[in-house]
């Protein structure tokens, strides 16, 4: 409750600051801000607190997810001054959006009632959209903000629809009466009960980009500022794994024949899909998109195989997936600023003028492949293991072969940076982001080496 | 401790190489690395019992109570081929030293680095972390073989890297698979994995899966394709490093892994495999004859040779296994030997064609005396090392089966063949180009690695007891876990 409250003053004092003209206090402010809340928020760990007659639970799980969400959120401010440079606003507008994005992210870990799984995305979603089209006189952008809008607007009805759906057939929104119910009551459920889980699926499905509901991704992580869609990346897929994660655990887990054959199709699709387009993309940010699209996948192999493991996959999953993400996402940030482009092709021979930035895309690279000893394959190995417990065997096999596949696109980036040569001039960076760019390649292989760090809930 | 030392002192020797600033520095650094290494496994060999078991253990946990620990230990199988490691390395980047290339730092850090994956994957005692190290020697390979190759390198490397990862990752699954059955709390040490009670069914398809990453890396034919093209393309050092060394991986992990791990799967396939096995044997060896670039065609022969010792390896009995052992060992420094000569050929004469070249026994006459002593060891001749190695993997073959023995001995026959038939093209014969007087010596450095090599063909040759009584009793404890 804490990280709630602390962000969303921190948003307001943004926007005040904002209204001051204080164009230089924001930034400074508002990552001091968010290691305040992410120290707040730690503050109640193993304290179970429930709030509002249970509408919020904040247990071990959603504080974990929440440090994890703040401290997702401070990398993408770091790299916010250098992207904004060039702006003369205060910018307070995209800051405090961001914020309020981020306090949505935190009800959604930490909700305990349908109701407010429903304002906690919908917080989130709403400040999306807007931060989609936040360049306002530029054409892709007002596109993604549409489609993001429209596409998301739809989910949100299915959200709706299953929740009144499951409430019509339980007669509560609250997670542990829905479960108690469901499990006293099995054979009395109504038919459009199952029709209400699947709906809710579908709504939940549609905000993490999973297969067949990805077609807006590409399109809006393509169109979006740059910065913006790093954090749609990472905040707004960690947040909605979560709420999907705790939503079909606490809840749904009784009942799992209903869904689980399903979720299992979309695991697999969306991990094919993801990977098989991933193949003939010549964007560095559709191709992100993709693979993102293709994470997801692998994260939902979590849901599907729940288990006491699988919580602790997860953050670890989202934890080494967003590193190398922003990682990869602050470098092409600095490449499209000086190359206005950010086609593949314009990543070739970066190797030689900028090494740490191509060290650091490759290590991102590798580390989404799944190469030990890095993040990504403890996090692979650790979802993969968790899915095998449940005798996945076959699903863990295709997802194998889709890291196979993956390796291909991932590594066509390498080659370009590598070992094809372009005629680029050298791309000035400050020092500072030198220094997060090295410090997020560490990050990446302390995880890999030191998994069990993260393995706490 | 010392296990630990030799793993990552490589790898810390790279950082320091990569940040040594000229050129003549970072060839310096490197040697003196490659040989305190090789000093190490040294003592490492003097502090060693041979009991048959794996020794000098270390364990630290990578996930707590998981029961996946960094679990390094060394029985006589994995020192000698460590020892063989940290020997080639040495030469290796000796022989390597006239080279000129952009970013050497890159180059030779990336070896080093490759160096400590490869000791990590022979010394590791645990499943997962042996696939994570036999994962780490992919990277620092790919990057070698695709910065510094020839032409066509962009394509071939990345056609080997994705052949590779593939056949690594159905690995991962059979692993995770074993980890999941071991009785709760789960283990992936390799001696918990052993212990695994497999159906026929499970155990098919985790044949399958192992026997695919392990033959892709050797090669065997027909999973060989990546593999010609990628000796050829990749630079010299790399050639030395992925036939030397990076192919025992997988001869490494049908012995450490298969064997232990499929023995009912195994007993059902064994004649099919071993017959596919030996007939790409005699397929490569043909191919082998008609080959004109002399590294495309040490490609070839080295698949033949290493298509042999796979067959020996799996029929499973004592004396093929023994054999096998010192094979990886004498393939090694004969196929080094012979990247050199190719090397040394190719920066003296500009080419690699067999067509072009003649007479070099004439101009370079060390290199003629030196190139056929490693060439004799290459075709097993009495008193190389080549010769204990195939003398006992044709009895082992023969005691399984006489057949499948008479077609592999045709390997000897082939081998004396193309061998000879190369040297006389290359070597013998009129002159093709005069060089300059002081390309007609070899160098000091090019000296010690080929004389190196040459004292170990021999050495092996003559005793060859030293290796087998080393191998013999982690042989033995291998066998017991499959009765």
């Amino acid at each position: 409750m804490g990280a709630l409250i602390s962000t969303v003053v921190l948003g307001m004092i943004t926007m005040l600051l904002g209204v001051m003209e204080k164009k230089k206090w924001i930034l400074p402010v508002v990552i001091i801000g968010l290691i305040i809340s992410f120290g707040i928020n730690f503050t109640e760990w193993n304290k179970y607190h429930h709030y509002f007659n249970e509408m919020m639970i904040v247990d071990n799980f959603s504080v974990a997810f929440n440090g994890v969400l703040i401290f997702t959120s401070a990398l993408v401010f770091m790299f916010s001054g250098n992207y904004y440079r060039s702006v003369d606003r205060p910018l307070e507008d995209i800051y405090s959006l961001m914020i309020f994005a981020l306090s949505g992210a935190i009800v959604m870990t930490s909700f305990s009632n349908l109701v407010m799984l429903f304002l906690g995305i919908e917080i989130l979603s709403i400040s999306m959209y807007i931060l989609a089209g936040s360049k306002k006189f530029d054409l892709a952008s007002n596109e993604a903000a549409m489609k993001y809008f429209l596409t998301g607007s739809f989910a949100t009805g299915f959200l709706l629809f299953g929740i009144a759906l499951i409430y019509g057939s339980t007669g509560s929104f609250n997670l542990h009466e829905i479960a108690a119910y469901t499990t006293q009551n099995k054979e009395l459920l109504p038919a459009y009960f199952s029709v209400g889980i699947i709906l809710v699926m579908i709504g939940l499905s549609f905000k993490l980009a999973v297969a067949p509901f990805h077609f807006w991704a590409p399109d809006v992580y393509h169109g979006s500022p740059t910065l913006i869609t790093a954090y749609m990346a990472t905040v707004v897929k960690i947040a909605g794994i979560a709420a999907f994660y705790k939503l079909f655990d606490i809840c749904f887990s009784n009942v799992s024949g209903i869904w689980v054959k399903t979720l299992l199709i979309f695991s697999v699709a969306t991990i094919f899909v993801g990977n098989l387009a991933g193949l003939y993309q010549n964007n560095m940010k559709r191709l992100l998109a993709y693979s993102s699209i293709a994470h997801a996948g692998y994260m939902i192999m979590g849901i599907v195989a729940i288990n006491k493991t699988s919580a602790g996959a997860l953050l670890l999953y989202s934890v080494s997936y967003s590193i190398v993400t922003i990682a990869a996402f602050g470098v092409i940030i600095l490449v499209r600023e000086i190359r206005q482009n950010d086609d593949i092709e314009t990543f070739n021979g970066l190797a030689r003028t900028n090494p740490y930035m191509a060290f650091t895309l490759t290590i991102a690279m590798l580390s989404l492949t799944g190469i030990p000893p890095l993040a990504g394959f403890a996090a692979k190995y650790y979802i993969f293991t968790s899915a095998m417990e449940n005798g996945y065997l076959w699903l863990v096999i295709l997802a194998l072969i889709g890291s196979a596949i993956s390796a291909v696109y991932y590594f066509k980036v390498i080659i370009a940076m590598y070992m094809k040569s372009g005629n680029w001039p050298a791309i000035p960076g400050t020092r500072i982001y030198r220094i997060q760019l090295v410090a997020l390649t560490v990050l990446t292989l302390i995880l890999g080496l030191v998994p069990s760090l993260l393995l706490i809930i | 401790m010392m296990t630990i030392l030799l793993i990552l002192f490589p790898i810390f020797g790279s950082a320091l190489v990569m940040f040594s600033g000229s050129d003549k520095n970072v060839r310096r650094n490197a040697l003196i690395i490659a040989s305190i290494e090789f000093a190490l496994s040294l003592v490492v060999l003097s502090e060693f019992k041979n009991t048959g078991l794996p020794e000098l253990s270390v364990s630290i946990p990578w996930i707590k109570g998981a029961g996946v620990n960094f679990h390094f230990a060394m029985d006589g199988i994995s020192l000698l081929l460590v020892l063989l490691t940290t020997f080639l390395f040495t030469i290796i980047i000796l022989a390597s030293s006239t080279v000129q290339s952009r970013r050497l730092n890159l180059f030779y850090g990336l070896i080093l680095i490759m160096e400590t994956a490869l000791i990590g994957v022979f010394t590791s005692q645990d499943g997962i972390i042996f696939y994570i190290f036999w994962e780490l020697a992919l990277i620092p390979a790919y990057f070698i073989t695709s910065l510094w190759g020839g032409t066509d390198r962009i394509r071939i490397t990345f056609k080997f890297f994705i052949y590779t990862i593939t056949g690594s990752l159905l690995m991962l699954g059979g692993l995770i698979w074993l980890y999941l059955h071991t009785p709760d709390p789960h283990s992936a040490e390799f001696l918990a994995l052993y212990k695994v009670a497999t159906t026929q069914n499970n155990q098919f398809w985790l044949f399958a899966v192992f026997f695919l990453a392990f033959a892709i890396k050797i090669p065997i034919i027909p999973f060989h394709t990546w593999q010609p093209d990628t000796y050829t393309e990749a630079p010299a050092a790399g050639s030395m490093i992925l036939a030397g060394i990076m192919l025992k991986m997988g001869i490494y992990g049908i012995i450490r892994l298969l064997l232990p791990l499929c023995q009912s799967a195994l007993a059902a396939l064994q004649n099919g495999i071993i017959i596919m096995i030996v007939a790409g044997i005699i397929y490569a060896s043909i191919i082998a004859l008609r080959q004109n670039d002399l590294k495309r065609f040490i490609a070839w022969v080295s698949i033949a040779h290493v298509g042999l010792i796979s067959a020996g390896a799996l029929s499973l009995n004592q004396i093929a296994l023994n054999g096998a052992i010192i094979q990886m060992i004498s393939h090694g420094i004969n196929v080094v030997g012979l990247f050199i000569v190719i090397d040394i050929i190719q920066t003296r004469f500009k080419t690699r064609d067999m067509r072009e070249l003649g007479g070099i026994a004439k101009s370079i006459p060390s290199l003629g005396i030196i190139f056929m002593i490693i060439l004799l060891g290459t075709i097993a001749l009495p008193l190389t090392s080549g010769f204990v190695g195939e003398f006992m993997l044709l009895n082992g073959l023969f005691r399984y089966n006489a057949w499948i023995s008479v077609f592999a001995g045709t390997t000897v026959i082939f081998s004396a063949v193309y061998m000879l038939g190369m040297y006389q093209r290359v070597m013998l014969g009129g002159a093709s180009t005069e060089l300059p007087i002081e390309q007609k010596r070899l160098s000091l450095n090019e000296l010690i690695a080929l004389i190196s090599l040459i004292i170990m063909i021999l050495w092996i040759g003559c005793f060859p007891n030293f290796i087998l009584n080393l191998a013999g009793p982690a042989v033995q404890t291998i066998l017991n876990y499959i009765q």
